[in-house]
């Protein structure tokens, strides 16, 4: 009441300043808030990037023992590149293949439990989920047993003739796409979910009533309110897909590795920190170029 | 859609039951082609759900749904010649407002659109506003452009489902006035729900009173508000006084009634029962008061009583006079001039032209039913 009384009657005046001592508290109070995390990324985050980026650029000759020296060395970048583009290539086309195969999997099961589970609902999402209360490492494992060459599965599709006598599922593309599919699959279901949960079903009997087929109200109308939820979806699971090791490394060979091998033998292994630095930097490049122009395509398609 | 040939609309002993609820329940009726028929009901009494199975939007437990001679009824809602304005609205938030009206032009794949949607906005006043989404607007421009989507169809039958009841009271009257006037220029068949009493009566050819899952009356307005078939049709369009009494038969086209100690009659064309227990109805404004019983005019009849309460509404007064006996008797008196006030407290006489009363069957049970307590003025509301 007080502030509305200080409201000038006159036109074209500005209402009076409120005490500045006030005013100056609420301004910093946005900032203070922000602190603790701009702290946390700037420790954790913004310095070893720092940190990588210079390594990239070190001298190649140099080794842990014999140190390195800073010689802006940007010929590690194409040089890293000649060596390791198949496993680049590698890298995007099995995280684009595995997500395909778990939106062709994941978009109609989160339809279902977001729309037609009913008092199923929780459960189902909680199923969805309980994989992650186990490791990583240990569903990988797990899924090297289940393709394993003397495994029931492979016994199976042998005597079915779907494998040959000798076929085998593990240590195959297939196994490593498979992996990264199983792995990554909530990501991309449950913000999915989360936005087919708040489609409204009387906007499909809206679109039915107006000579919309099942097909075609999807189309034009599920579709396009689930694009929040698939953009969120896809990107949750094609960033850490493509970056992924663990997939290629248990479910794999060398055949099989992706950009994460490298990145990892390169960093644990051969312990050539320019080479590994130079990598970690062209993955985060390549994945923030086809982040972009996805955001881009999908951005302006929701619009339509 | 228009190939399909044209004809009434039927329902035919038409149910819908949610497990042991029966939401309608044996329903049949017709809507002649071209014309606007009101569906009228207290909330919950099935309404939304009748409209639902006429566009396919419910599967009927039992009954038919006709179009002309051809059964609708289990025929998918995108394949049915009849569109709906939702009582949610249920406009598409993810397009504009030019394609939410031109969605089911597009669905069935006509390409020229424009000049149609145009049009259409500019019939619900809504020109300019093509580029906006449903979140932009108000809840009475959304109302409009729902109907502008169904409208633009041009289907057999529309229907509305309470589709003024977001719209303040001015917009509302300009609405009616304006729908009315649609669907009198595209001849289209409007089925419209509404729990509006009033706006039932000033927009429909026919309306049917809904209760509980059945049809309790079905006539014109004016028949319908002059001759009530049950005590809640009396009750829900309007109101009436109705009296409690015991009907002795017919004699010389009338029928005679005791209702309190008091001998009463009532035109033969008038009652729906001469016989056993009956309510003797009287609208309040077909009763007058006066001073005492010698002012009553010949062929009259009265009751006595006294005034305990007035209020001044403008157009009329309406009065509450307890009788003897104890009911309260409801009595609008016109605000003309010609008659003076009553005060409060005074003794009044109200009285009746027989012609004006009606005479309702009665469960045992049923003692006097007056006026109910409204929840929205009437008088008040033009
Ligand atoms: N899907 C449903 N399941 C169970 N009961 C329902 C369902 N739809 C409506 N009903 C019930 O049927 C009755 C009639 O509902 P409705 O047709 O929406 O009433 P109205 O439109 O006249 O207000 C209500 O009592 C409602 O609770
Ligand atoms: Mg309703």
């Amino acid at each position: 009441m007080t502030l509305l009384a200080q409201v000038p009657t006159g036109s074209g005046q500005p209402p009076p300043e409120p005490p500045a001592a006030r005013s100056g508290r609420y301004r910093l109070l946005p900032y203070l808030l922000l602190l603790p995390g701009a702290a946390w990324l700037l420790v954790f985050f913004g310095v070893p990037l720092v940190q990588l980026a210079s390594a990239s650029l070190y001298d190649p000759s140099g080794s842990l023992s014999t140190g390195y020296a800073m010689t802006w060395a940007f010929g590690n970048y194409p040089d890293v590149l000649q060596a390791y583009w198949p496993q680049f290539l590698r890298s995007f086309g099995y995280a684009g293949v595995a997500l395909v195969l778990a939106l062709l999997l994941g978009y109609p099961l989160a339809y279902a439990i977001a729309q037609k589970a009913g008092r199923w609902k929780n459960l189902l999402l909680v199923c969805v989920v309980a994989p992650m209360f186990t490791s990583f490492l240990v569903r990988t494992l797990a899924w090297k047993t289940i393709l394993s060459d003397n495994g029931a599965l492979v016994g199976l599709l042998r005597d079915v003739h779907l494998l040959a006598p000798d076929g085998r599922l593990l240590a195959t593309p297939f196994a490593v796409v498979l992996g990264l599919t199983y792995n990554f699959l909530p990501f991309l279901v449950l913000p999915l979910y989360a936005s087919l949960e708040r489609l409204d079903y009387r906007l499909l009997e809206a679109a039915s009533d107006l000579y919309a087929s099942p097909v075609e109200a999807f189309r034009r109308v599920t579709l396009p309110l689930s694009m929040p939820g698939l953009i969120a979806g896809t990107l949750l699971f094609f960033i850490p897909a493509s970056g992924d090791y663990i997939n290629a490394e248990l479910l794999g060979t060398p055949n099989e590795y992706m950009i994460g091998n490298v990145i990892d033998s390169a960093f644990l292994v051969r312990l050539d920190y320019p080479q590994g630095a130079a990598l970690s930097f062209l993955l985060m490049a390549a994945i923030l170029a086809v982040v972009f122009g996805y955001l881009r395509r999908a951005g302006t398609e929701e619009v339509l | 859609m228009a190939e399909t040939p044209a004809g009434d609309l039927r329902l035919a002993n038409l149910t819908k039951r949610f497990g042991i609820f029966t939401a309608v329940d044996d329903l049949s009726l017709t809507v002649p082609q071209g014309s606007f028929f009101a569906l009228l009901g207290a909330s919950g009494c099935g309404k939304t759900t009748t409209l639902r199975m006429i566009a396919g939007l419910e599967e009927p437990t039992s009954g038919q749904v006709l179009l002309g001679d051809r059964d609708i009824a289990r025929l998918r809602p995108y394949k049915r010649p009849v569109n709906t304005v939702f009582q949610s609205y249920a406009l598409f938030p993810h397009l504009n407002i030019f394609e939410n009206v031109a969605f089911g032009l597009r669905r069935r794949g006509i390409r020229s659109v424009d000049d149609e949607v145009l049009r259409m906005l500019s019939l619900v006043q809504l020109d300019g506003y093509g580029n906006r989404r449903p979140a932009q607007l108000s809840g009475g421009q959304q109302q409009r452009v729902a109907l502008a989507r169904a409208l633009i169809n041009r289907p057999q039958v529309l229907l509305l489902d309470e589709p003024l009841g977001a719209l303040d009271l001015k917009l509302r009257r300009q609405m009616q006035i304006e729908l009315k006037r649609i669907q009198t220029e595209v001849g289209i068949t409007f089925v419209h729900v509404t729990h509006d009493q009033e706006e039932a009566m000033t927009m429909a050819d026919t309306v049917a009173v809904m209760n509980a899952g059945r049809i309790e009356q079905l006539g014109a307005p004016a028949d319908i508000y002059e001759f009530p078939a049950t005590a809640f049709v009396a009750n829900f369009l309007g109101q009436s006084n109705l009296l409690a009494g015991e009907a002795a038969g017919t004699a010389g086209g009338e029928v005679a009634v005791t209702a309190h100690g008091g001998r009463f009659s009532v035109p033969a064309g008038r009652a729906r029962a001469d016989r056993g227990a009956v309510h003797l109805g009287v609208r309040p404004e077909k009763l007058h008061l006066v001073g005492s019983a010698d002012q009553v005019p010949a062929g009259h009849q009265h009751v006595t009583g006294v005034v305990t309460d007035a209020s001044y509404v403008g157009v009329s007064t309406q009065y509450l006079l307890r009788t003897g006996w104890g009911t309260e008797l409801s009595v609008f008196a016109a605000n003309s001039g010609a008659v003076a006030q009553v005060p409060v407290g005074s003794e009044a006489v109200a009285y009746w032209d027989p012609r004006h009363a009606f005479l309702l069957p009665r469960d045992v049970a049923d003692s006097d039913r007056t006026s109910p307590v409204l929840d929205e003025p009437v008088g008040a509301s033009s």
